[in-house]
């Protein structure tokens, strides 16, 4: 088995909408930047794995590669949810840790402008008779009917739950969360809004599931993300101006939920969380306390909450506490989110799991402009996907 | 006009409506769909198990945008009957923080959903507030 993987080269597209470009354009567009941001071909790569969860049947690797370069190495097109980008970075790591190749290129991609709300399903009855059918034995559709299936009335509920079992939660409390991401995204030209958000816009936008306003969801767009990822070996024999620019990928981790009483009715995104980030933190012999920042999944203002207790960035149950206390914040102990988060940043669902890695390794190498966390040497990117899949990366500064 | 039915296999009507969930006879998980096996023990034998008709809202959202048919805004909740999860919908109450609060004591309750081509009419459930909470 190898040793570390590193990453040799990454990039993500600016996100938002682009009307002019099809998934493959901006998949290739990433790709192409990741390679070259690398100092290497696809000539070198040995192995590709892509996403694209809107297209996840129409082989978005091969498409890449049509654009990119055909040179016969193995594709693997993976879907898995909004872990899909992490998965695909993942499925490349474990093809250099067992050997296979030296070198692999993980892409992620989507086009999501003006998607609408997700998650949700029709209502109405199937035929013009009342007649049972599915797991359910259900006479019509059930989302609206029997509490929603709606992505930000679910992540609403996550958030709820933790308020009632913890307390100290409050509609304001979460659109604080919001204002942060919002504020983070002003320094980010990569982002699809960029604007700062008031206290009172936030709880004044259209309400979407109580307690998350409009601006308090991720906002659905256009983009890509790619990164090239290297065994140590063959990084040795590369320059040293490309081995100081490498980033360590210290811990790859992905998880699903295990039973537990209610994970059947309301996701329970708590425990593959906990679960994923205390193996990372094993893999990577760090603690939540050496972390310069994090790139969690803010997919609703109520998940950031919960996640912080989830990672371990606050003890048990202290997650209000913690925002509260300005940890978060990019002048904070431990930023979170200093791209913008999904919520200003956006999400673009499968390049989502390779932006948040592309932003923790930005600042690691020093390159992240007006927004540079300073001297940032550890970071930590999490996902996920319903229902249910969690991605965690842990990255490393080069000692080169 | 024939007999109504449940919007879902799981909802009992009769004198008392009630929820069954279909109970792992190995490790006691619940489940409210078929299932082929258990997602806890893998245990392939299932039993009826009727779920307490009263509970506690632990999670609820207020849902703006509804699915076509649908009214909006309505509550969404998760409610716990007894030790056992429920998803569904907080009725009888208006829809917003006011009155729907981490916590609060509901029951069970049915209501027709609407009738089909033929006549029949098909019963929804619901929880709504428990008076005096």
């Amino acid at each position: 088995m190898a040793d570390d993987v590193w990453i040799l080269g990454i990039n993500m597209t600016k996100f938002g909408k682009h009307p002019d470009k099809e998934a493959v354009d901006l998949a290739s567009e990433a790709a192409i930047a990741a390679l070259a941001d690398g100092g290497v071909s696809m000539k070198e790569m040995g192995v590709v794995a892509a996403g694209s969860l809107m297209n996840a049947s129409a082989g978005i690797g091969q498409q890449v590669q049509k654009q990119i370069g055909q040179t016969g190495i193995p594709v693997y097109n993976v879907a898995n949810a909004c872990a899909t980008g992490a998965t695909a970075l993942r499925t490349v790591m474990m093809a250099i840790k067992a050997g296979e190749v030296d070198m692999g290129l993980a892409v992620g991609v989507e086009k999501l402008s003006g998607a609408g709300m997700l998650g949700a399903g029709a209502g109405k009855p199937a035929s013009d008779e009342w007649t049972p059918s599915g797991r359910y034995g259900a006479v019509t559709g059930l989302d609206g009917r029997v509490g929603t299936d709606m992505m930000p009335g679910v992540f609403a509920q996550v958030g709820m739950e933790y308020g009632h079992r913890y307390g100290g939660t409050s509609f304001e409390l979460f659109a604080r969360i919001a204002e942060k991401n919002h504020s983070h995204s002003t320094l980010n030209p990569l982002a699809a809004y960029t604007k700062a958000m008031s206290l009172e816009q936030i709880m004044g936008d259209p309400m979407i599931a109580y307690p998350n306003t409009r601006s308090m969801c991720s906002a659905n767009c256009d983009g890509a993300a790619a990164a090239v990822l290297v065994s140590d070996a063959k990084l040795k024999t590369l320059s040293l101006e490309q081995r100081k620019r490498a980033v360590k990928i210290s811990a790859s981790v992905l998880t699903t939920d295990p039973w537990e009483e209610a994970c059947q009715v309301l996701p329970n995104v708590n425990t593959l969380t906990r679960n994923a980030a205390t193996t990372a933190y094993e893999q990577a012999g760090v603690g939540p306390e050496d972390l310069d920042l994090v790139e969690l999944h803010d997919c609703f203002a109520t998940a950031e909450l919960v996640h912080y207790d989830n990672l371990m960035l606050c003890p048990e149950g202290g997650a209000v506490d913690f925002f509260q206390s300005g940890a978060t914040w990019r002048d904070g102990s431990t930023p979170v989110n200093v791209s913008g988060g999904l919520e200003s940043k956006g999400h673009p669902i499968a390049a989502t799991g390779i932006a948040n890695v592309w932003e923790v390794a930005h600042h690691l190498r020093g390159e992240a402009g007006d927004r540079q966390i300073e001297g940032a040497k550890v970071g930590l990117a999490h996902v996920i996907g319903l229902g249910s899949a969690c991605g965690v990366h842990i990255l490393e500064k080069s000692a080169a | 006009m024939g007999t109504p039915v449940p919007m879902v296999d799981y909802l009992e009507l009769g004198d008392e409506p009630r929820l069954v969930a279909n109970e792992c006879t190995n490790c006691g998980a619940r489940f409210f769909d078929h299932r082929v096996a258990c997602a806890s023990c893998g245990g392939q034998e299932f039993t009826k198990a009727p779920v307490p008709t009263d509970g506690e809202v632990r999670a609820f959202t207020i849902v703006g945008w509804a699915p076509p048919g649908v009214p909006a805004p309505y509550v969404a909740a998760i409610v716990d009957c007894g030790g056992t999860s429920v998803k569904g919908n907080v009725v009888n109450t208006p829809p917003d923080p006011d009155h729907v609060t981490l916590g609060m004591k509901v029951r069970l309750t049915t209501f027709p959903i609407g009738t089909d081509s033929t006549g029949t009419e098909a019963i929804g459930f619901g929880f709504e507030p428990i008076e005096g909470n």
